[in-house]
């Protein structure tokens, strides 16, 4: 495991995937699964349930893990800070409130809703950063994480007074993104989410060793030739952007941008770039878990993915405040 | 070589300088070091070579080379900087921390040259910390981690190097271990520019001191000319006598009670 950390995480993520496609109201058996994704499935029934339901939602929660991961990761690096994450950020809330404002101002083409998550998400980093930055203290873990609450809450409150004076059908769309969930994963979705992930995520990967050198530091990054202002904003900003993907296409799912990037460099060691790919991997994994526990465990209701994810991430966060003193 | 000249730099809002036209010289195979008293614009000569700052007048050159004109990246090939704060979000194996002063040589791809290797290498060995390689670093003492950031700032190939106040917090073992190695990388051909609160030390070991006050050179030249007990009152403000230490005869202040001076 720990020679090879990817391949371990690789092979789990599989692993889990390949048990998220055979478990659900109807227990699909393995060879059944396999048949229906090489395109020759035992009847109808076994292919629409594996490769029209399962499969899309599936696909959908590795891409929505593996870019929380990855945000949490060039987050924390940039930052300076461990316990930083889209979600504890704000930055999830505020992509939610320019995507349930999209909606409720009449929108509803995906990429449209996108735009204004990512919008929601800008202006949610600039207020908790002018936030801690007002207080003095952008570069104090609490202060940040306090003014990522704030922002959080206002981001929440928005949302319930644009659901208050909305029709029952935005209502209802605006609670779906609060509660976070990848039940209705719809290949657009896969496609929007996928897109996104593929582009910011090399440029993440690309520019990785900038970010060893950011964690060291403003005054050390510029003795070493990285302009740190320029670039950690430049990170901040892709970050965002791959959270905002996330909200978008399935609403505010926390703690995963924490989780991941602390298992990835305890398996890895701190660098970057294998950070980043790990995250992304592991974030999958645990997501894909996370959306199979939400519908099974209470079966055959769902439960949140969101809520399932802050079961874990809540205990995780408390941990690690504790280790970090 | 590095060259300070009439260099100016001021804080927004401030009511003077914080370098008011500072011009000196750190040559090659020299240990220059930087003295003064709290405010004397000591870290601020670091952060106008850097480019942190906007000079209002005057240039820093490395090599010959103005500052100015130069992108981040290309100044980082020219002089290594070791800044006065600096800890790792994330620990690092000390290696790895290292190798990141490759930072400005390397390509964004492409696993790290055998240029690249040899350099990490032989700049933790020159460093005296090759014994720590595998170590991570947080796992390292005070003095320790100095070495190793000393390393990373050797790794960059640099002629040229800036420390701002490296033995802050080190016992006197290793404030002398690390002078002893400053001198040792002057004296093998480099540059080394050392800022530093330590006068005594800065005595012992530098081949030219620039004593900074108020944003102005005011004494500049081998330690026994600069470490007068007139001068070092006069920027001090505070009394104090000059003697040798025994050992080497090296000059030596005294800082004195304030009721037992001497009235002037």
């Amino acid at each position: 495991m720990r020679r090879h950390p990817a391949l371990a995480i690789l092979i789990a993520l599989l692993a889990l995937s390949m048990l998220a496609l055979m478990l659900g109201a109807t227990v699909v058996a393995p060879g059944a699964v396999i048949g229906a994704l090489a395109g020759h499935a035992h009847d109808d029934t076994t292919r629409l349930i594996v490769v029209s339901i399962r499969l899309p939602r599936v696909i959908l929660a590795i891409l929505v893990g593996a870019a929380l991961g990855m945000s949490g990761a060039v987050l924390q690096g940039t930052l300076r800070n461990g316990l930083a994450e889209p979600y504890l950020l704000g930055v999830s809330g505020g992509a939610a409130v320019g995507a349930v404002s999209a909606v409720a101002a009449g929108a509803s083409s995906p990429p449209l809703i996108a735009l204004a998550a990512f919008a929601g998400a800008l202006v949610a980093v600039a207020g908790v950063l002018a936030l801690a930055r007002s207080t003095g203290g952008a570069g104090d873990t609490r202060v940040l994480l306090m003014a990522g609450v704030v922002i959080g809450a206002f981001a929440n409150a928005s949302i319930m007074v644009v659901m208050a004076a909305a029709s029952p059908d935005v209502t209802r769309n605006a609670l779906w993104w609060m509660m976070g969930s990848v039940a209705a994963a719809g290949w657009r979705d896969v496609m929007l989410l996928g897109a996104s992930l593929l582009v910011v995520g090399a440029l993440l990967v690309h520019g990785a060793r900038a970010l060893d050198v950011l964690a060291l530091g403003g005054d050390a990054a510029d003795a070493l030739g990285v302009d740190a202002a320029r670039t950690g904003w430049r990170f901040f900003v892709l970050a965002s952007l791959l959270a905002a993907a996330t909200v978008a296409v399935a609403g505010l799912v926390g703690f995963v941008g924490l989780i991941v990037p602390h298992l990835a460099r305890s398996l890895a060691g701190a660098r970057a770039r294998p950070t980043l790919v790990l995250s992304a991997l592991a974030g999958g994994a645990l997501v894909v878990a996370a959306d199979l526990a939400a519908r099974t465990v209470r079966a055959p209701a769902e439960l949140p993915l969101g809520a399932v994810t802050a079961l874990l991430g809540v205990p995780f966060f408390l941990w690690r405040l504790r280790a970090g003193r | 070589m590095i060259a300070f000249d009439a260099v100016r730099v001021r804080y927004p809002a401030a009511e003077r300088d914080a370098l008011a036209g500072v011009s000196f010289e750190a040559n090659a195979g020299t240990l220059t070091a930087v003295v003064g008293p709290n405010g004397s614009g000591k870290s601020t000569l670091v952060r106008a070579l850097l480019g942190q700052l906007p000079l209002l007048g005057g240039s820093v050159t490395v090599e010959g080379v103005v500052t100015s004109t130069l992108s981040r990246q290309l100044l980082a090939q020219r002089v290594a900087v070791v800044t006065q704060r600096e800890e790792p979000t994330f620990p690092l194996a000390v290696q790895d921390y290292v190798a990141l002063g490759r930072h400005p040589w390397r390509p964004t791809w492409g696993a790290p040259s055998e240029g690249d290797r040899s350099a990490v290498e032989r700049a933790l060995r020159d460093a005296g910390a090759d014994t720590q390689a595998t170590r991570r670093t947080d796992s390292l003492s005070g003095g320790e981690w100095q070495r190793v950031r000393i390393a990373r700032a050797l790794a960059q190939t640099t002629n040229a190097i800036v420390l701002d106040e490296p033995t802050t917090f080190l016992d006197i073992a290793h404030e002398m271990a690390c002078f002893e190695l400053l001198a040792a990388l002057a004296h093998a051909g480099r540059c080394v520019l050392v800022v530093s609160h330590q006068l005594n030390l800065v005595a012992r070991f530098a081949d030219r001191v620039v004593l900074l006050s108020r944003g102005q050179v005011v004494a500049d030249g081998p330690p026994d000319d600069v470490m007068r007990g007139a001068t070092l009152e006069r920027v001090y403000e505070w009394p104090l006598v000059v003697s040798r230490d025994p050992a080497v005869g090296a000059p030596t202040l005294v800082p004195l009670r304030r009721r037992h001076a001497p009235i002037p």
